[in-house]
């Protein structure tokens, strides 16, 4: 269903009437919820302007926030490098014609899937000094456990676009005599990536909200650094729960429709003209940038 | 392994992962009932409910759940009092609870908005030419066929829920990832053997559940 206007008719008297005391009804129960809310952190005291006038200072945001929301894309970054760069040797190895290479690539990938992530990060934080005699430091911590993680989910996901691409090319491929590793490295990846654009950009938000568990193992990232250390100076937990809350929102919704537009573009430009000798109708190529101009 | 023969380590194992059983058991419910309902609600008429749709879906679905479970200890039990029981740990099962479902009810009701799309619209539209109302449309003619496609991606979003209930530890739940990252500390020696136990147990159950969701999902497939 392409239009959800299917599942009810156009509203006629009576179902504009019950639309609109359905409305009424729920508003106000969306507004007693908000009240209710409101009188609770009253009652707190959590409405007093002093807890929320340290953000309107510059040096809070500063000193505080923009470092935390540094750090915390800082790793988040470092990790999706990491990431691709596992992700792909292991796809590669998954798909292997040798049983040496395609099982154990299998069994790190399905393993590092299937372990939670905190555990990963407990292990690597707490258990590896133990077995190095050295500390770790949290930065670190957090990039390994989140380069394993996303890593697999990555290899996954390159598995899957690498199988997506239409056999023919590989078919044709192999016909003129290329060998396995050049039919990879010249037709499939090449081919496989450019599809595997927005998943790796949707893959980058969970990043970003996965290093938010570097709180726990005390990175300074911007949980830490914008809730709690904030919090130690100002004693306003809540409120700058809230104020990181909103700025994750807005990144990652950005980071979501910058990979919603990767996907469509991507769908877009599916098939360049093919090259017939005929001349080609000026229309044809037109069309495509046409429909291209109403999104 | 000699750090399993003493008894009270294995309680330590066994309690962290009976927490992590209850708390994706509760938390799955939880997340399915709100999520489909929010669904219902995202393809409703009336544009408040559409709204107040998008907006809890926007909202979990970008934010990190270890705030989430964060705001269920500071706002919802410290700020605004709210209490679920007078034991700790049960306290905190319940926050973890809430937290968990509905971070997943927005993925759940992305999952099952993509379900209902696959339905073709001659349904809907044979549907309403009956007379159906859309309660009826939807419940009758519409969600059991779009639970068809809704299995595979609901069961990667449960093996996620699953993983994701270690986070409740945080606040302070003796659950898996607590229980590991004590023993480890207690027992520098035995890092590795911890360390393949728990693992090993969360790969041991969810690498067939995820293979049993994929065989589920592939008998359930409608061929178009």
């Amino acid at each position: 269903m392409s239009a959800d206007a299917v599942l009810y008719d156009h509203p006629g008297p009576r179902a504009k009437l019950r639309n609109l005391i359905l409305t009424i009804i729920f508003g106000i129960g969306l507004l007693a919820l908000l009240w209710w809310i409101y009188t609770k952190f009253d009652q707190k005291g959590q409405w007093a302007g002093q807890l929320w006038k340290p953000f309107t200072s510059a040096s809070t945001w500063t000193d505080y926030i923009l470092p935390g929301l540094g750090y915390t894309v800082g790793a988040a970054a470092v990790a999706m490098v990491l990431s691709l760069i596992f992700g792909l040797v292991f796809a590669v190895g998954r798909l292997s014609e040798h049983w040496w290479l395609s099982v154990p690539s299998g069994v790190v990938v399905e393993f590092f899937r299937a372990v939670p992530l905190l555990l990963l990060m407990f292990f690597i934080f707490f258990g590896v000094p133990f077995l190095t005699q050295k500390p770790m430091s949290t930065f670190w911590a957090v990039v390994l456990a989140l380069t394993l993680y996303n890593g697999s989910v990555l290899a996954e996901a390159f598995r899957a676009g690498v199988k997506s691409v239409a056999r023919g090319q590989s078919e044709a491929a192999y016909a003129i005599g290329m060998r396995k590793s050049q039919v990879m490295q010249s037709v499939l990846i090449p081919q496989a990536a450019r599809a595997m654009l927005p998943v790796i950009v949707s893959q980058l938000v969970v990043l970003v909200k996965d290093t938010a568990l570097g709180y726990i193992i005390s990175y300074n990232e911007l949980i830490q650094l914008g809730i709690n250390n904030l919090s130690a100076n100002f004693g306003n937990v809540v409120q700058a729960a809230i104020v990181v809350a909103i700025i994750f929102i807005i990144v990652n919704a950005s980071l979501t429709t910058v990979a919603g537009w990767l996907e469509r573009r991507t769908r877009r430009s599916g098939r360049a003209p093919r090259a017939t000798g005929l001349p080609v109708p000026a229309g044809a190529v037109q069309t495509g940038e046409a429909a291209a101009g109403t999104f | 392994m000699d750090v399993f023969s003493v008894s009270t380590n294995v309680d330590t194992y066994v309690t962290g992962f009976l927490w992590i059983l209850k708390l994706t058991v509760a938390g799955a419910i939880g997340a399915v009932v709100i999520g489909v309902l929010l669904a219902a609600m995202r393809v409703s008429p009336v544009p408040v409910l559409r709204g107040f749709g998008t907006a809890w879906v926007n909202t979990f679905r970008n934010t990190p759940l270890t705030l989430i479970i964060f705001f269920c200890y500071f706002g919802l039990y410290a700020a605004l009092g709210f209490s679920a029981s007078d034991n700790i740990d049960l306290n905190n099962y319940w926050l973890g609870v809430i937290g968990l479902s509905v971070y997943t009810a927005a993925f759940v009701c992305e999952a099952v908005r993509a379900g209902i799309n696959t339905v073709p619209a001659g349904q809907a539209e044979a549907a309403r030419a009956i007379g159906m109302s859309f309660r009826q449309t939807l419940s009758i003619v519409i969600l059991p066929q779009a639970g068809r496609a809704v299995v595979a991606p609901l069961g990667s979003i449960l093996i996620a829920l699953c993983k994701n209930s270690t986070i409740v530890g945080t606040i302070g739940l003796a659950e898996s990832s607590s229980a590991m990252k004590a023993l480890i500390n207690a027992n520098g020696d035995a890092v590795i053997p911890i360390f393949l136990a728990f693992a090993g147990t969360f790969a041991i159950v969810l690498i067939p559940t995820g293979y049993l969701f994929g065989w589920l999902a592939n008998r359930l497939a409608v061929k178009r």
